[in-house]
Order: C-alpha cells, then structure tokens, then sequence
C-alpha cells in the first residue's frame, strides 16, 4: 500500500511537469485557431444552377479562361511551359482539369469574379495602387453574370474526376505544387523530376527548374518551403487551419487563400502524411503488437517475482 | 604459472580460468541488498535498461546517419524514417528513450535527497551519480545537434554562446568550441564525434564507478537503518530467509526490478508508438537555417529548469546562478551538515526543504518553456531567487537537526 501511495506521488509530480511544459506552454505559445470546415463563411454562396454545356463555350469562348490555363481533361495543352508562364504571371497558371473537384464552388464563384479577394491577397493586389493580380477578372459575357460563372463551375466540375477518383497526388498537385516542392516525394514546382539517362537533360531540368523558382521567389517575396516534413514539424491541425486561411497565422503573407473543398484538404493532409509519416500504419500495426507482448511480459515478471519473494516474507 | 586440471565440464574448464562460481557469488547471489526498499530502488536497473535501449537504437542509427550539413537532416528524416526498415523504429526509441531518461534520473536523484543516501559514506556514489547526469545532459546535447533541425542549429548557437562568458567576451573561446564562427561543418563533425564515441565512453567509466561507490557502503534502505550485512548474510544463508534483512542481488532484487522494468517498459513503448511528439519537438523537423530564427528557442524538458535559472537575470548574474545551478548539486553531501542519515520525512525542517526544492524546480522547468514575459517572467526570477537561497540556507536548516 505504501508503494502504491509512492508511485501515486511520483505520478503526480511527473504528470503535473508534463501538463505545464506541453499542453500548457503550447496553449501559451501558439495561437488556438479552430476550423470553419472549409465552409469560406466570408463569401457569397451561390444563388444559380449552372450548366455545364453553356459552361463549356463560357469557358473556351467568352470566359477566355483558356488564354493562360490548359484544361488537358478537356483535350487543351499549356501555351507555355512552366518556366515561360512563371516569368509571365509570377507562378505558372493552373491546369483546370481537376479544378472543379478540388476547390470549392463558393470559391471558385468568387475567384472568378475577384480573384484577389477569394485568395486573400487584397493587401498585395491593389488596382487603385496599379498592382492588379495576375489573374484578370470576368467581367461576364452579356448576360446574367452569376448564372454565366454558375456555367462555368458547372463545366469544371462535369469535367474534373469524381471525388473518389481524386488521388492525394491530384489533390496536392492541384492546390499547392506549383509553389510548394516536396523533395521527399520527388515533386518540384515543375513537376515531378524524372529519371534522367543524360546528365545534360538533368542539368536543362535543373536550370528550367532555377528559373521557375527564381520568378516564384520576385512573386511571392521568398521561395515557399519544402513541404516534405511539414506534418511533423507543423502538424495536421496547423497545416488545414493554415490552408483555410492563412492569414490566420501570418497575417500579410503572400500566400494565398487556396480554397479547397473539406475533402480536398483531406486529400492534401494525406499526401503530406505519405511524405513526411510514410510508416505511420506500420507504427500503428506494431505498436499494437508491442503492447499487447509486453502485457505478457508484466505478468511473467510478476510471478517471477512472486516465486522468488515467496520465501523471503 | 597456476596449476590446471583436465576439466570434467565446460563449466568447470571456464571456472579454472575464469573463476565464474566466485564472480557469480561476488557480483549476484552473495552481492546483499537490504529486503526493505520500494520500487524507487529500483530505478538504477530501469536506467541501466534504458541506457542499453539507447545504447542499441544508436548503432542501428549510426549506420545510416550521415555527418555533413548538406545530407544530416535528410539521412534522418528521409532514409532512416523512410527507407530502412524498421529505421522509423530505431529513431522514435531513441529519441523517446533520449527524454524518458532524464525523467528517470530526476526520479533516481530525488530518491537519494529524500532518503538521505547521499550521507555517511555514501558520498561517492551521489558525486559518480552527479558526474553520470552530467555526461547524460552533455550526451544530450550533442545528440540533439545530430538531426541538424532548426532547434538543433539555434540550441547549438545559444548554449555555445554562453562559453563567451557574458562580459568576459571569450568570443575566441566560442570560436574555438564552435570550429568556425557559426555553428556549420566543424560543428556538426565534432558533436557527432563526442555523441558516439567520447561521451558515451565517459559514460560506460562512469556507470563502472557508480556502482563500484555502491559496494562498500551497500544499498540505503527505507528507513535508514544501519544494517550488518555480515550478520544477516549469514542469517540468509543458513536459510533464515525470512528472518534476514538482507536479500540477494540476483535472483531476490533481481526478481523485483525485472518487474519494475515491465511496467515501466509497458508504459516506455506506449510512449514510443503512440505519445513520442513530447520527446521530438516539432520545430526541429524544419532543417536548419542560420537566416530564420524560430520565435521561440527552448531546450528540451530536462535542461529547463537550468535555462530559468539563467534567463530572468542580467547578462553576469545570469551566467553566475547558472554556473552556480550546475555544480551545487555535487556539493549536497558536503553542505547537508545533519547527523541524520533517515528519511526526509523523519528530518524536520529538511522535510520542507525537500518539497520546497522539488516544487521549486518544477516550477522552474515550466517557466523555462514559456516565454520570458510579464507574469511567467516574474515567476520565473522568484523561482531562481528561491533555488538559490534553499541552498544558502541548507547548511543551517541541518545543523540545526536534532541527532535521532
């Protein structure tokens, strides 16, 4: 009974230091931001049914949208290669073939029509200032402006892959890997490096790569991270909360608002977990098997115990 | 030469050259142990457990790490956590067996305070423990420069800084630490050279010492009880077992610490799977970066209550409480004036010392962790004030005990 009430102390002490240097000095330290559910609160929702075949000539006609952006999905190839288009726009131009899965309606509507408002880079894009954002905004083509961006959403998502076909590479690809590279994963800006049979081909990959980054680097004001460790030195609850809003945390940063759907975010958070906690299955599997081993062991050492004391009480 | 006989067994061809029967007897069935000790005594063996985890994690990890500033931080977290198998394993006990041990040893040291087993010729084994927490924290250390995080990179700028001696201005002596004005290459070469070999053998030298300073004064017990080992060994050996106060170290304590060790190990790789973020801050998973300071530099959990002892005061004074933290201890034998070697409780106003100290130093450690502001830092600053004067008083508060 007096072990008992000692170990009983000795816990206290222990749990008491470990609730004031973690949870407590966290809670002290970082900013608490809770998550809105990527429901974008802040902007309109939308009030019409779209149509994807009008969509489709809004889009490839009026919208002009396929002037910077290719649409593979939809059979249109990029005008430039990355590189070109970064020292043309700052950041090389989306293809929209999985946008409509990927972000979210209510985003996109409002991209549309105010890119530099959706992304949360008003203090960066200022007209009155002369700093448009790359991006042009739609105008409309004549008609009912809300139904026309209604058309176009309507179009992007008839064409983007179905939720369940979204991969975490699409998802990651799509919304944050042409500013963010993952060397863990092989991904640049650029796309993934490929193996090379010629040191002169990995040489012209690493110059288009240097001069992608270096038009990133004047467009955002520093190279955005390596994501590779980013789930562990940030953590999930960081990294969604962050992409929600990143103002949140670093109020001016340049980064964007990426608009993602819940399920997107998801996505994403997977394919960082997948670079930066490749065996966390595995640690759960054999963790699991520890236990349960060493729930064996506990009561092999007490009858141990217990044989050896029998005589000496 | 000595005289050998042909040998009747493999047992026997070894005890002629080994003599294995009286190593057996001296080092386990006749090394005493007094029957009336807590689960507390136990730690010593929950630390030589923890050692051997680490000991064996880190040659696993020494084969796939690589020294060089360019490819350290990747070697870690990309070929040991990705590509080797059971890499991932090898880094979270080792990293988590890295903090846990000082848990055990803080557990191990207040033990000693509170039982008084530092006194009355016990004295080398509290100065060979001391020397031992010493060379941990330097192991510590040097291992944490090892993933070349950012952590590691500014832990190593700030604590090497502190070798300039504050107005002493010794920038050459950090220089010469350091192998180039910020911490780079030299660093990082030379930190991993005393992480895996010169530190860890001070290491072995020191546990060999440790339990050398054990032998002749024998293991405290519970109540402080001066106990005749000789008297009572015979008693146990002429099979009054029960009757004796002594135990034999192997199987009796044995039995008792293995058990010890189970629970404690049920509760390390729970740790280990599932709860290791403690022990892995995450900051140190961005790579280093001489260019970008984290916004808050902190040691880990176990140097905090130091780092509070230097922090609240100027530059000198700051440097000279914690110079003053970091030795004190090793003098507790010497500044302990009582007469008394029994439990704290039984010792009157060291009782309240002893508490006092133990709340005071968590205290510290959590004010260490937070950032050195408004009320955290007042906090902080009478928490050093009180560390400080508990030991100026100390040498009073026991003279002034009465002989029980």
């Amino acid at each position: 009974m007096k072990e008992l009430f000692i170990l009983g102390v000795v816990t206290t002490f222990t749990l008491i230091t470990y609730y004031l240097v973690e949870p407590f000095a966290h809670h002290q330290m970082h900013k608490h931001v809770e998550s809105e559910g990527f429901a974008y609160k802040d902007l309109p929702a939308l009030t019409k049914k779209g149509d994807a075949t009008r969509g489709k000539d809004l889009v490839m006609g009026a919208g002009a949208c396929t002037g910077c952006h290719a649409i593979k999905a939809a059979g249109i190839e990029p005008s430039m290669d990355p590189a070109t288009a970064a020292a043309s726009y700052g950041v090389n131009p989306p293809d929209l073939s999985n946008a409509g899965a990927v972000y979210s309606p209510k985003f996109l509507n409002d991209l549309i029509k105010n890119p530099a408002h959706a992304l949360m880079v008003e203090h960066k894009f200022d007209p009155a200032k002369g700093k448009m954002h790359p991006m042009a905004q739609f105008y409309g083509a004549g008609g009912d402006m809300d139904q026309e961006v209604a058309d176009m959403i309507a179009y992007l998502q008839s064409i983007a892959p179905k939720a369940e076909e979204l991969t975490p590479k699409m998802a990651f690809e799509t919304a944050c890997g042409r500013c963010h590279a993952v060397h863990y994963e092989n991904w640049t800006q650029i796309g993934e490096k490929p193996k090379f049979k010629k040191k002169q081909d990995e040489l012209a990959f690493e110059i288009n790569l240097a001069n992608y980054q270096d038009s990133l680097k004047a467009y955002m004001g520093k190279l955005p991270p390596d994501l590779s460790m980013y789930i562990r030195s940030r953590g999930e609850h960081y990294i969604s909360t962050f992409v929600e809003n990143p103002q949140n945390y670093l109020k001016g940063t340049a980064m964007p608002r990426v608009g993602v759907t819940a399920e997107s975010a998801e996505k994403v958070i997977e394919y960082l977990e997948d670079a930066g906690d490749a065996k966390r299955h595995e640690r759960a599997e054999v963790g699991m098997n520890v236990m349960i081993y060493m729930i064996f062991f506990i009561i092999a050492a007490v009858l141990w115990k217990k044989e050896v004391w029998r005589d000496l009480h | 030469m000595a005289h050998f006989e042909k040998a009747t067994s493999v047992h026997d061809w070894l005890n002629q050259r080994l003599a294995i029967d009286t190593v057996r007897r001296v080092m386990a069935t006749e090394y005493w142990i007094p029957k009336n000790i807590n689960f507390l005594w136990a730690m010593g063996m929950v630390l030589a457990v923890t050692f051997g985890l680490l000991l064996v994690s880190g040659i696993f990890l020494l084969m796939y790490y690589q020294p060089n500033v360019a490819t350290a931080f990747d070697s870690v977290n990309y070929t040991i956590m990705r590509e080797v198998e059971f890499g991932w394993l090898w880094r979270h006990v080792h990293g988590v067996a890295a903090s846990v041990v000082f848990l055990i040893i803080y557990i191990h040291m207040f033990t000693g305070i509170y039982y008084g087993s530092y006194k009355k010729g016990r004295e080398m084994i509290w100065i060979s423990g001391m020397l031992l927490f010493v060379a941990f924290s330097a192991e510590a250390f040097s291992g944490y420069m090892l993933p070349w995080g950012q952590m590691s990179y500014w832990a190593g700028m700030v604590i090497t800084n502190l070798f300039a001696g504050g107005s002493l201005h010794a920038d050459g002596l950090v220089e010469w630490i350091r192998g180039d004005y910020v911490p780079a290459q030299a660093f990082l070469t030379r930190f991993f050279m005393l992480h895996v070999l010169l530190i860890p053998l001070a290491i072995l030298g020191l546990i060999g010492l440790h339990f050398a300073a054990l032998r002749i004064p024998h293991v405290n017990n519970q109540d402080g009880e001066e106990i005749d080992f000789d008297a009572e060994a015979k008693k146990y050996l002429a099979g009054d077992k029960a009757g004796s106060k002594v135990i034999r170290f192997a199987n009796d304590f044995m039995a008792k610490d293995m058990m010890v060790v189970a629970f404690y190990l049920f509760f390390f790789f729970y740790l280990v799977f599932f709860h290791y973020d403690f022990a892995m801050d995450p900051v140190n998973f961005d790579p280093a970066d001489g260019l970008k300071t984290p916004a808050h530099i902190y040691p880990e959990w176990y140097f905090l209550w130091s780092y509070e002892i230097l922090r609240p005061f100027p530059t000198d004074p700051g440097l000279i409480a914690f110079a003053f933290a970091q030795v004190i201890f090793f003098l507790l034998p010497f500044l302990d004036r009582s007469p008394n070697a029994v439990p704290a409780n039984r010792r009157g106003l060291f009782k309240i010392w002893f508490w006092v100290m133990l709340v005071d130093m968590i205290v510290l450690t959590a004010m260490g962790k937070l950032p050195p502001e408004g009320i955290f830092s007042t906090i902080g600053l009478y928490a050093a004030i009180t560390f400080i004067a508990l030991w100026v008083v100390l040498p009073f508060i026991t003279k002034l005990e009465r002989k029980l």
